[in-house]
């Protein structure tokens, strides 16, 4: 027999969903542990979003099914999830604080606002109307939305778009320590550094289906042997002759994906290439997400 | 439930009341227009001769009276009771029964005296019974205020929550709802609920405006013409909630508001009576809620009808608006694809 298994908190089963004649989503399964941080990546129109609001219940399926603890996701479901979409227009005229409120007043079970407000960075926009937010501040009071249930699992279509460097560090500390609280966390992103910070297992899609999934350093010591090795394009006009490893140009730089750096290394400074710039650097999500996908990023 | 109806009510409420614009355009509106109205009916005129024909089934067998040939005159059949009502406050100059031989007259209308006087002319001497009637003078402003009154409850109500529907699903405040425990029947009652107290106020305010400027008539139960007010508003916001079940255009929208709106406008009697009509008009127009709230009203404010006189009407209103929340919260989809 084996070991048993803790229940997912969340199923998806065969989900399939058409727009008319696109195939948005084509069919897939997949389980979400409790006390996970499960990252959804893919290139634009993957089909990412379609399938969280099919989980959250905004979106139907065209077939396929959603469980929640086990059951059709329903109404339990709605009052424990926290869900942030990704654009989702609030009503005109009313303040962050009032917009989070009315939200708080939905639920059956609900955080302490004071913190919610203070987690989410909002305390000295408690007053401002909806409309004068400017991006990243939306995207702030949008995750205060998705918090006010003290949510069990939390919904985050691609939280960090249009948040500055310092804001980012700021939420990824945040999604840290809501998942320290026990919570469950779904979510898109088109960064790679962030779905290696904090995800500890995802799934890449692409043109609806799921090309691969698993826990990103498992991920990539399954993909790899080897290690890279960059040059700037300047420093190596052209491969030395009978050069035994893959290269790539990218971004004004020449990428070496060697499984002996040694043998790589020593070949290029017999060819009399300079070497003070050479950077070694281990195989990141995002090369697995450009070998996979075969599509360039665009945040 | 009721929590959550709540926290969408406040927050509707505070979203419109700060929309300065909006409010300012729902009050000050129908303000104008009774303003207008004031200006052009403070006179009181009109050019017809209005002249109720009592059992005129069992005239119509008769020769025709030569008095019924009058140029001007409109002759309109209608009951014995109504009839009289009509002459004691000057609805109506004169109301002949051609079976009993006898005519009823306000002694004090001057319209009353000129129809007396052709009347006379074109009969034989002796050949009528005069009875006099009297009250106070009922004017065509008294008449068209409770239309008025009804006109801008239904344009608010219709307009004023279809657009704020269909405006919230198009952006997709609406979606963002649907993913929290909120249920459409919370949302519509709290749309409802919103749009009532505006209603309500925006009445009130009309009312007591009309009564200060142009004294118009009250003679009834005010608390029977609050509650006609306040079903009338509730039944109407269902009709508009069951236009804007799933529509996701503002201008298809307007379409459906607009086909609901102008029947009721021309039809329901807000700017002239309907009860010399065709008989297909008359019940065509018993289709729309706004109908029997005006029945109501009119009835209280002119005829000082009580609650239980006007129970048939609040009757239908709740029955109407119990059918289109029914069907509003059947249709109703919360996103537009
Ligand atoms: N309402 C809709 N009607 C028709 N097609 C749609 C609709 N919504 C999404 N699609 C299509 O479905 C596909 C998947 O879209 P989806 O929004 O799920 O992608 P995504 O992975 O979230 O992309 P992004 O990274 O750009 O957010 C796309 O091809 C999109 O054009
Ligand atoms: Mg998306």
């Amino acid at each position: 027999m084996a070991a048993a298994k803790p229940a997912p908190i969340l199923a998806v089963r065969d989900l399939v969903k058409n727009y008319g004649p696109v195939r948005a989503v084509r069919g897939i399964s997949f389980d979400v542990r409790r006390d996970c941080c499960f990252g959804l990546l893919g290139p634009n129109g993957a089909g990412k979003t379609t399938t969280v609001e099919i989980i959250e219940g905004v979106t139907p399926a065209t077939s396929g099914e959603v469980l929640y603890q086990g059951k059709p996701a329903g109404a339990a479901f709605r009052q424990d999830a926290g869900v942030q979409f990704q654009t989702a227009a609030l009503q005109d005229f009313i303040t962050v604080r009032e917009t989070l409120e009315m939200f708080h007043r939905l639920y059956r079970h609900r955080a302490d606002l004071g913190q919610v407000i203070s987690d989410c960075a909002l305390d000295k926009l408690e007053k401002r109307d909806n409309r004068k937010l400017s991006g990243g501040q939306r995207q702030r009071l949008l995750l205060g939305i998705a918090l006010v249930n003290d949510p069990k699992i939390l919904f985050l279509d691609e939280p960090t778009t249009g948040m500055d460097p310092q804001a980012r560090r700021n939420f990824w500390e945040l999604v840290e320590r809501i998942r320290a609280r026990g919570k469950t966390i779904v979510l898109t992103t088109h960064y790679m550094e962030e779905a290696q910070t904090l995800c500890d297992e995802i799934v890449i899609m692409n043109e609806g289906e799921i090309i691969t999934q698993g826990a990103p350093e498992q991920l990539l010591k399954a993909h790899y042997k080897a290690i890279i090795l960059e040059l700037p394009e300047s420093d190596l006009a052209e491969m030395p002759p009978e050069f035994p490893f893959p290269s790539y140009r990218r971004n004004g730089l020449v990428e070496i994906h060697a499984d002996d750096a040694n043998e790589a290394i020593t070949r290029l400074s017999r060819a009399g290439a300079p070497l003070g710039r050479l950077n070694i650097r281990p195989y990141r999500l995002e090369d697995l997400f450009l070998d996979l996908t075969g599509k360039e990023l665009r945040p | 439930m009721i929590q959550r109806i709540f926290a969408i009510l406040h927050a509707r409420n505070l979203e419109f009341l700060r929309d300065r614009a909006t409010l300012g355009w729902n009050v000050a509106m129908p303000l104008l227009l009774v303003a207008g109205m004031a200006a052009i009916f403070s006179g009181g005129d009109r050019s017809e001769y209005k002249v109720a024909l009592i059992q005129a089934e069992a005239q119509a067998a008769a020769p025709a009276h030569p008095f019924l040939e009058t140029r001007y005159f409109d002759f309109i059949p209608m009951e014995r009771g109504e009839a009289l009502d009509r002459v004691a406050n000057h609805q109506l100059d004169l109301a002949i029964d051609f079976g009993a031989g006898a005519y009823w007259i306000n002694p004090e209308s001057p319209g009353g005296y000129f129809a007396e006087r052709l009347l006379q002319s074109s009969s034989k001497d002796g050949e009528w019974i005069r009875e006099p009637a009297s009250g106070d003078p009922i004017s065509y402003v008294d008449w068209l205020i409770p239309g008025i009154l009804g006109m801008n409850i239904m344009f608010s109500c219709l307009f004023g929550v279809g657009y704020v529907v269909v405006r919230y699903r198009k952006n997709g405040f609406l979606k963002r709802l649907k993913a929290t425990p909120l249920r459409p029947v919370e949302f519509m009652a709290a749309q409802i609920l919103s749009r009532l107290m505006l209603a309500i106020f925006v009445t009130l305010l009309l009312y007591g405006a009309t009564r200060l400027l142009l004294d118009i008539r009250m003679e009834g139960s005010g608390l029977a013409l609050f509650l006609v007010a306040v079903l009338a508003s509730i039944s109407l916001v269902s009709i508009g909630l069951a236009m804007a079940a799933r529509v996701t255009s503002e201008e298809l929208a307007g379409g459906l508001l607009n086909l609901v709106t102008w029947p009721m406008m021309l039809l329901s009697g807000v700017w002239f009576s309907l009860a010399g009509a065709p008989q297909w008009v008359q019940q065509l127009s018993n289709i729309f809620p706004l109908t029997h709230a005006l029945t109501a009203a009119r009835d209280i404010m002119l005829y000082g009808a009580g609650l239980g006189d006007v129970l048939p009407q609040l009757l239908i209103l709740a029955g109407t608006t119990a059918v289109f929340l029914t069907i509003g919260a059947t249709m109703f989809r919360w996103r537009s694809a």
